[in-house]
């Protein structure tokens, strides 16, 4: 327990975390997106990031899989471990960290190629070329992303022809097929219909039993619903990092009170 | 506060009222009719390009056709020539039959046209050009677009549209005066000789042709490819590297498929352009109208005949005429061309939704 609070003043859970940051600060060139970030979650657990718009909580999930990085003139301070071993440490191959930790985009990306080709992709680029490998493992992807039923028939089929939910399924069962660890979401749902959203949200419900997941969402209730652990961000800093049901019934800070009420943010 | 106070002033009612009278005018005859004359204008300007097209073809085939009338078709194909013997004791040449033949003489006493070796210039220039730009402008784009850091592409790409805006007269006279020699030097005896470069025996000829088209032509392609490639959506290269792919795989595998149709359609606008380049092919690929499967051999181009040939034919005989269908067959062709690009890129973009 006393270890535990070392790491974070806003302790949510005593279990080891599986991802963690310690003290993250992060850069936009000379802008500061983060301010000193600590916290982490715990082995198939669920950590909703919450907060206002441009309060740094997709920045702080893009660092995890260092995807960040893409933007020029970016700096990162602190630490960020992954199963116990930093991702920032120079000998780090962000190909390798990448296969571990998966990321599901704000908007559904499907390549332009066909449904099977889109789940197959990973695996390919990490040459994997024997057919049953492929098929087995496509199979399985898109049976884990509740996708398989509604795809099955027509794999061969442009993954633009899917309706939004069903792209944005895929490209979980994309992420999926390269077996990572951990899975980076950043607003998933944003461009879903309530009911695509809704099995979304059963999704992540059935992929926390194997998999490490942190979500980025503007939606109260998609956090209160799907998550164990509940970050507030604000303006590059983490406001309260609790157990969600405290987050959200008895928060501890008056922005969070502030926040989930709906009264600022 | 201070807000409701302004509107409620004195002050700002009248000045609200007054704008409101003024706003609120029908608009008068004179602003309608100025509407209408800018668009009849834009208009006009649109169509101005479709006149021109329209206009080209019209006296094109007008004037070709006159030559399709006074010689028959087959003998823009293929000519007939007098097979001679030369009989040395009575010092006298006798006809002693008549053989199938490519040739190209419009101005001998017995004028030729078969169109063939002019087509075998175009296409044997606008093919080699196209493979090399192909590479070379397809492989600046993705640099450009990919890989370069801002600042290496703030200084490359104005490089290119400097080398685009080069006369192509002078990139000929390069060509000819600096490039063509040491060339054939080095690949016929220099250096290089142990590449045995075979029969690379004269300086002008297709293959120097072909490496100066291709100096107009690689910016053109670096630079459409470099714009198809950047209109593709970041997210899916983030997609890409977020499976662990690496810049490379992500490029072949990913961003160029899905920029496909701008990528085809700078190969095809490099190969039409290619087929009509004509300075640089008059200068440097020798002019001689004549097939040889060898590309280091002279050939002359469809353009390069059209205008070494037209201002020396005289106007309304035959000669002219047939360099006015020659223009028509350039033209349908470089047209046609542009129809299958067209066709193939909606096709595509239909199936991609891209």
């Amino acid at each position: 327990m006393a270890d535990a609070t070392a790491r974070s003043p806003n302790e949510a859970d005593s279990a080891p975390y599986y991802v963690e940051l310690r003290r993250l600060n992060f850069f936009y060139g000379e802008k500061q997106a983060i301010y000193d970030v600590s916290l982490g979650v715990p082995k198939n657990r669920v950590l909703a990031l919450i907060g206002p718009s441009g309060c740094g909580k997709s920045t702080l999930i893009k660092a995890v899989n260092r995807i960040s990085e893409l933007t020029p003139g970016t700096r990162t301070e602190g630490d960020i471990l992954v199963g116990g071993e930093s991702i920032l440490a120079a000998n780090v191959n962000t190909i390798e960290l990448r296969q571990r930790v998966g990321m599901v985009f704000q908007k559904p990306n499907p390549f332009p190629k066909s449904i099977y080709e889109n789940v197959a992709y990973g695996l390919r680029i990490h040459g994997v070329r024997d057919k049953a490998t492929l098929d087995g493992v496509v199979e399985w992807a898109l049976r884990h992303s509740a996708l398989w039923d509604e795809v099955k028939d027509r794999l061969k089929a442009s993954a633009l022809d899917l309706s939004g939910g069903q792209q944005q399924r895929l490209c979980i069962a994309r992420a999926l097929a390269v077996q990572p660890d951990v899975l980076l979401m950043d607003e998933p749902c944003s461009a879903l219909d309530p009911i695509a959203t809704g099995k979304i949200e059963d999704l992540i419900q059935t992929l926390r039993e194997d998999y490490t997941i942190l979500i980025v969402t503007h939606n109260m209730q998609q956090a209160a619903r799907v998550s164990d652990h509940t970050a507030l961000m604000w303006m590059g800093k983490l406001i309260e990092h609790n157990r969600t049901e405290e987050v959200f019934t008895n928060p501890r800070e008056k922005i969070t009170e502030d926040y989930i009420t709906g009264r600022s943010g | 506060m201070a807000a409701r106070g302004l509107r409620e002033s004195a002050e700002f009612r009248a000045t609200s009222a007054a704008l409101r009278a003024r706003l609120r005018r029908p608009v008068s005859l004179f602003f309608r009719l100025k509407e209408r004359v800018i668009e009849w204008f834009l208009l006009a300007c649109g169509m101005l390009s479709a006149i021109a097209v329209a206009l080209i073809f019209f006296f094109l085939f007008k004037e070709g056709i006159v030559a399709l009338r006074m010689v028959p078709l087959s003998q823009f194909i293929s000519t007939l020539s007098d097979v001679t013997k030369y009989d040395p004791v009575e010092d006298v040449t006798t006809v002693v039959g008549q053989q199938r033949d490519f040739i190209w003489q419009p101005v001998s006493e017995t004028p030729k046209f078969s169109v063939v070796p002019l087509m075998w210039g175009s296409f044997g220039i606008a093919l080699i050009s196209a493979f090399i730009s192909t590479l070379c402008g397809v492989g600046i784009g993705i640099y450009l677009s990919e890989i370069a850091t801002r600042r290496t592409r703030d200084i490359i790409k104005p490089m290119l549209e400097v080398l685009v805006g080069i006369p192509t007269v002078v990139i000929g006279f390069f060509m000819l005066a600096v490039i063509a020699e040491p060339i054939r030097a080095l690949a016929s005896g220099g250096v290089f000789s142990w590449l045995h470069i075979p029969f690379y025996n004269r300086s002008l000829n297709m293959f120097v042709g072909a490496l100066g088209v291709s100096f107009v032509i690689i910016p053109v392609i670096a630079s459409l490819v470099d714009d198809a490639l950047r209109a593709v959506p970041n997210d899916l290269r983030a997609a890409s590297l977020a499976v662990g792919a690496t810049r490379w795989q992500t490029t072949w595998r990913v961003t160029l498929p899905a920029a496909v149709s701008g990528v085809f359609a700078a190969l095809i606008l490099g190969f039409g352009r290619a087929l009509g380049e004509t300075m640089i092919v008059m200068m440097c690929a020798g002019n001689a109208p004549v097939i040889h499967l060898n590309p280091f051999e002279p050939v002359r181009t469809m353009t390069a005949s059209i205008a070494s040939e037209m201002g020396a034919a005289q106007y309304g005989g035959l000669h002219a005429h047939v360099l006015f269908l020659v223009g028509a067959l350039l033209v349908t062709m470089t047209f046609l061309l542009n129809v299958v690009v067209e066709i193939v890129i909606n096709k595509y973009r239909k199936r991609i939704r891209l």
